[in-house]
């Protein structure tokens, strides 16, 4: 079928990996907003700095559920080390490609992760940003609405 | 359930096919008729007779006279000869102001941003929450200076149809010339000109069954907007450039068969729309319409799934072979929301979720039926995947309430 998305893109929104949620998450993150048409929330069971279980919920488009299995995909079963490494670049990758404007759902399901993973921190009292460095602003990193 | 094995083309709004008779008289020209219309010599004579007998069809087919057709490249383009030629000859007189809608088509919207960084004053005219424009909203706008009045006919994202009669007969009590972009109208419902008593109405022939890059501008005898293309001597020395020959021919054919049987033709149209909007908003909890149902197009709906973005149902159903579209075809390469549901009052985060399906007259009941099957198992599916429909349906039936005041 010719589609605008791969497909690797394709196999992941049509059965996407990983996803609902986690009732004892320890690690839970939400980011986009829906003006934009895309909302990501990331659910993190962390033991022994080891991510063990990974879910996600997501509002928004055919690209924005496939970043977010693949982001799943590529930090389960990862150290914390590890996830924080997880680049929108890499995700992009994973999925072989993504057009051009849908590039931006990668770098939400970047942000998911990290979101998560700071909120873990957060509940241990410990300030995220040192770690997990600052998470953008809704919108600031994404012309792509023009809002 | 099964997925169809053929191809369920549900955008007959974005384009459509071209008939067989069509494609038969477009050959015929294409092989046959290779002279220039404008050269005096057989062939060229026999070019002449493929473009006056489609300006006849054309002309019959809206209730005009064939000099008062005028062929374009596309409907977009008689769009913007319309408002800017309009802006141009009226600008002579000092008249420097247009009226507008805030849903019209981009070639409409983007034309009068063209002219306000130019210098031209545009007032913008508020839709309904149900997608009409009120004939006193556009009287209360014209001023001493305003030089056209362009409301569409018929909106190609929600189908509403406007009272163009009304609205032309308050432009012509101001002195006010009236245009209206007929390209989703022409075709699918009646169209008279003398009826609608507009000065200047825009058509496409993809629209009807006939080929891509083809439309027209009719011009009432003594309604001249200024030039666009500027050249040789052909439509009467009002649009140069050596004419499409299938391609009028083609429109002319295809029109004169869309309008032949177009009662029967829009009966069926209908009878798809309303069992597909009857049984979407019955199975699927807050789906809600867009745009109002009387007046409407008889083959569109426009309904909203709160919960979900619209790309995703488009992906689910292109999936199983149903092609159809969200919000507006043209807008596919923008993130950005519909202007035409942001108009009518549609949240944004509602607007994103929004489909279009689009009847014409080779689909079927069985069709229809098929549509209404997958959207109920792929709407419930993606819902549970979303974060937005799992935590916020109290908050999407409060937005769903405020559209519906």
């Amino acid at each position: 079928m010719a589609s605008m998305y791969s497909a690797k893109v394709m196999e992941h929104f049509a059965n996407p990996h990983n996803v609902g949620e986690i009732p004892d998450a320890n690690g839970v993150g939400e980011v986009g907003n829906p003006k934009c048409g895309d909302i990501m929330r990331m659910y993190l069971k962390i033991e022994n700095n080891v991510i063990v279980d990974v879910k996600f919920l997501t509002f928004g488009c055919g690209a924005a559920i496939a970043t977010s299995s693949m982001a799943t995909d590529l930090i389960k079963g990862k150290t914390i080390d590890d996830a924080l490494k997880l680049t929108n670049k890499a995700v992009v990758e994973a999925l072989e490609g993504l057009p051009p404007i849908k590039v931006h759902c990668s770098v939400l399901a970047e942000q998911a992760v990290k979101a998560a993973l700071s909120d873990y921190y957060r509940r241990q009292g410990i300030d995220p940003e040192p770690i997990v460095g600052k998470l953008e602003e809704d919108c600031d990193h994404c012309e792509s609405c023009g809002n | 359930m099964e997925i169809s094995e053929k191809v369920v083309y549900l955008d007959n709004a974005a384009t459509t096919a071209c008939a067989p008779e069509v494609l038969a008289v477009m050959t015929e020209a294409l092989s046959g008729a290779c002279g220039n219309p404008s050269s005096h010599y057989s062939v060229g004579y026999e070019a002449k007779e493929f473009v006056d007998t489609g300006r006849a069809q054309v002309a019959k087919a809206v209730n005009a006279a064939p000099a008062e057709i005028f062929f374009t490249g596309c409907g977009s383009e008689a769009d913007n000869w319309a408002v800017k030629g309009t802006a141009f000859t009226k600008a002579r007189q000092g008249k420097k102001h247009l009226i507008t809608s805030a849903f019209e088509h981009h070639a409409i919207m983007h034309s009068m941003a063209s002219l306000e960084r130019m210098g031209f004053e545009v007032t913008y005219i508020k839709p309904t929450s149900e997608g009409y424009i009120r004939p006193e909203d556009v009287e209360a706008a014209i001023r001493p200076d305003t030089a056209l009045v362009s409301i569409m006919m018929a909106n190609n994202e929600i189908g509403t149809i406007q009272p163009i009669k009304e609205i032309a007969e308050i432009a012509h009590k101001h002195g006010v010339w009236m245009h209206t972009d007929a390209v989703q109208a022409v075709g699918a419902i009646p169209v008279d000109v003398k009826e609608l008593g507009v000065d200047m109405l825009s058509m496409s022939a993809h629209k009807f069954n006939g080929p891509k890059g083809m439309g027209a501008l009719y011009c009432k005898k003594g309604v001249w907007p200024q030039n666009l293309i500027d050249g040789g001597s052909q439509e009467a020395r009002h649009r140069a450039g050596t004419e499409n020959v299938a391609g009028i021919a083609g429109m002319g054919k295809a029109l004169e068969l869309a309008t032949t049987d177009l009662e029967k033709r829009m009966a069926h149209e209908q009878e798809l729309r309303d069992y597909v909007i009857g049984r979407i908003l019955k199975n699927i909890p807050e789906a809600r319409l867009n745009g109002g149902l009387t007046p409407r197009l008889p083959g569109n709906v426009n309904i909203s799934f709160p919960g979900l973005e619209g790309e995703t149902i488009l992906l689910d159903l292109d999936m199983h072979n149903i092609c159809a579209s969200t919000g507006s075809a043209c807008n596919s390469d923008s993130l950005d929301p519909s202007h035409v549901l942001l108009s009518i009052g549609v949240p944004e985060e509602i607007g994103h979720g929004s489909m279009r399906f689009t009847f014409g007259p080779q689909n079927t009941m069985e069709e229809a039926k098929y549509l209404c099957d997958v959207l109920e198992e792929v709407i419930p599916r993606r819902r549970a995947m979303s974060c937005m429909w799992l935590q916020g349906q109290n908050k999407a039936r409060q937005y769903s309430l405020k559209g519906e005041q």
